[in-house]
């Protein structure tokens, strides 16, 4: 008798999230662990949005912001260039800049850097607070009108901001991510809290936290892979939305994406190394349930995209 | 099936103040309650004591015993404040329970007590290191500790296992592995291994309205276990004993014709067995 591998098959699925509008894009929608496709069904291949934000990224390290270097000084023409030239599925536009302790730009800033990028840009976009949760609540209350009719995700709701929040998501037709800080437990109950206002979950992204290689990446990877199991064998309808990975942030802080070759010769090369980190942080994250990361070095989207390319055969 | 009140605690604000004052009335009053909803002994949780803890922990028993016929569990980490408490404790009322020896070295002198005093004692399964990962590595240190129990001369019949509830809202699957763990204590000698649970951590962190419902229910699941005694709220677990009957119906799957109570009953059950991921909010899902 020839060998019949065994099949896993499970009674949840994962939600199918659609963003954008003129180059809307899907992501989510498979009944099996990440890409698993030999045993069920995996609709679509997880989406890389690049990272954008409304200031100019003086805070990035060289290595990431010499890519954007002539663009990055303006949101519109930043976004261009991701979408024209580095073929960009999605863009995820960080208002860093109206945080208190930044630039602490205004709701009315938001709201027109937010409608000069969506008109410059087909793709769906990620509109992103300073993840400040007082001001994230004037702020994304603002741009999610501002954004009304092109079917953004908007975030992050926490809990102690999910209610604005939530509601704006819901007057303006976007989809909302739900971020808790790496607790499982935590992380259902504040997408049960944003349902019992009457959003619908099937439009929500859950963002458990991110964190990068060598700086706890096994927390996320630990609550992530738990949560896609409550979804997947416990049919568990809250813990089906998608999940966010946002890598980039937390890669571009560490120190083996900043420390140079001269300080640390061992570590070799700081751009191919800083490169790699970011690659293997997402990779991971792909491989733990993320179906949404937010990235920043082309270089490292490509190498991740290529992996994905790999599993999705 | 033993309860053990556990009301007079230090981490209680208006028990703390009463300690510090030496004010007996809330402290006997409290006793009283307890003993009235069934408590067959009273817990005096001083805490640590580093200073003072010997006079503290000879009040409380005295206070205690003097408006109630019961024994006390002397609930300290401090040795002399213990010993100090057996020495005035009155054993006409029945004899007293040490909380606690366990596998670290540190604790070994309790038993030394527990000999010398003829009393009980609890024998909470964790090691020096951390936290035990499930029921196997609670009932190897259950072992050890047995085996030192014999040492020191302490009868097997006087200690009782603790297998140490962590909380439920960050440790969903120790909920379960408790309760592998009081049947493999039942099993670990002939008669039965005591076994004891200090119940109400199960809850701790949950929703104040939640707390009582999941305290009952993990109650009675590990009754079904074979527990013998719980540190735990007297008048819950009463309510637990009254509820039981319904309760162990919708365990088997039964219809209690009370559609909003089985839910709750069986949400819980789900979550206790970890069929569901726990969420403050579960009940209303």
């Amino acid at each position: 008798m020839a060998f019949v591998a065994p099949k896993e098959t499970f009674s949840g699925k994962v939600f199918e999230v659609t963003i954008g509008t003129d180059k809307a894009i899907s992501f989510g929608g498979e009944n099996v662990l990440p890409f698993h496709s030999f045993e069920g069904t995996v609709p679509h291949r997880p989406v890389i949005a690049y990272e954008i934000q409304d200031v100019p990224p003086e805070d990035w390290p060289e290595t990431v912001r010499s890519v954007y270097e002539g663009v990055s000084s303006d949101p519109v023409s930043w976004a261009r260039f991701c979408e024209d030239k580095l073929n960009a599925k999605a863009i995820a536009l960080r208002l860093i800049g109206t945080h208190p302790d930044r630039e602490n730009k205004g709701p009315e800033e938001a709201k027109k850097v937010v409608s000069d990028v969506l008109s410059a840009i087909k793709v769906p976009l990620i509109i992103l607070g300073s993840n400040h949760v007082e001001k994230d609540s004037e702020v994304l209350v603002a741009v999610a009108e501002a954004a009304k009719d092109r079917n953004c995700i908007i975030g992050k709701a926490q809990e102690g901001n999910y209610k604005t929040i939530t509601a704006a998501a819901m007057a303006h037709n976007h989809k909302l991510i739900a971020m808790s800080e790496l607790d499982i437990n935590l992380s259902k109950q504040l997408n049960i809290l944003i349902t019992q206002m009457g959003f619908p979950k099937e439009r929500l992204i859950t963002d458990p936290m991110c964190s990068a290689l060598g700086y706890g990446i096994e927390y996320t990877y630990s609550v992530m892979e738990r949560i896609r199991l409550a979804a997947l064998t416990q049919n568990d309808a809250v813990m089906q939305p998608p999940l966010l990975g946002d890598v980039g942030t937390y890669v571009w802080k560490v120190k083996e994406t900043q420390a140079s070759e001269t300080e640390l010769p061992s570590w070799g090369s700081l751009k191919e190394r800083s490169i790699t980190w970011e690659a293997v942080t997402a990779a991971a994250m792909l491989v733990a349930g993320a179906e949404l990361l937010i990235m920043r070095h082309p270089e490292a989207v490509v190498a991740v995209e290529r992996f994905i390319d790999e599993l999705m055969q | 099936m033993l309860i053990i009140g556990e009301k007079l605690s230090i981490i209680a604000k208006r028990v703390r103040e009463a300690m510090l004052k030496r004010d007996k009335a809330p402290i006997q009053e409290i006793a009283k309650e307890q003993w009235m909803a069934g408590a067959g002994m009273i817990d005096a949780n001083i805490g640590p004591a580093e200073d003072g803890g010997e006079a503290l922990m000879e009040w409380m028993v005295t206070t205690i015993q003097e408006v109630v016929p019961l024994p006390v569990c002397l609930d300290t980490t401090n040795y002399k404040a213990i010993e100090a408490g057996l020495k005035v404790h009155n054993n006409q009322w029945g004899r007293p329970l040490i909380n606690s020896t366990s596998n670290d070295p540190e604790r070994f002198p309790m038993l030394e007590l527990a000999a010398r005093y003829n009393c009980q004692i609890i024998g909470l399964t964790v090691g020096k290191g951390g936290l035990p990962a499930d029921a196997e590595e609670r009932a190897a240190i259950a072992a050890e500790i047995m085996a030192r129990a014999m040492e020191y001369g302490v009868p097997l019949e006087d200690l009782y296992l603790d297998p140490l509830v962590l909380q439920i809202a960050t440790s969903q699957d120790h909920a379960q592995k408790v309760i592998e763990a009081i049947k493999m204590f039942k099993e670990m000698n002939d008669p039965p291994m005591k076994t004891v649970v200090g119940l109400s951590n199960i809850s701790n962190g949950c929703p104040k309205q939640l707390r009582p419902v999941i305290n009952k229910y993990y109650f009675l699941m590990l009754l079904d276990a074979g527990l013998d005694a719980a540190i735990a709220d007297p008048k819950e677990m009463a309510e637990a004993m009254e509820e039981r009957p319904l309760f162990e119906k919708v365990l088997f799957g039964d219809n209690i014709g009370d559609p909003k109570k089985e839910m709750v009953m069986k949400k819980t059950i789900d979550i206790i067995l970890g069929k569901t991921l726990y969420a403050h909010s579960y009940l209303e899902m």
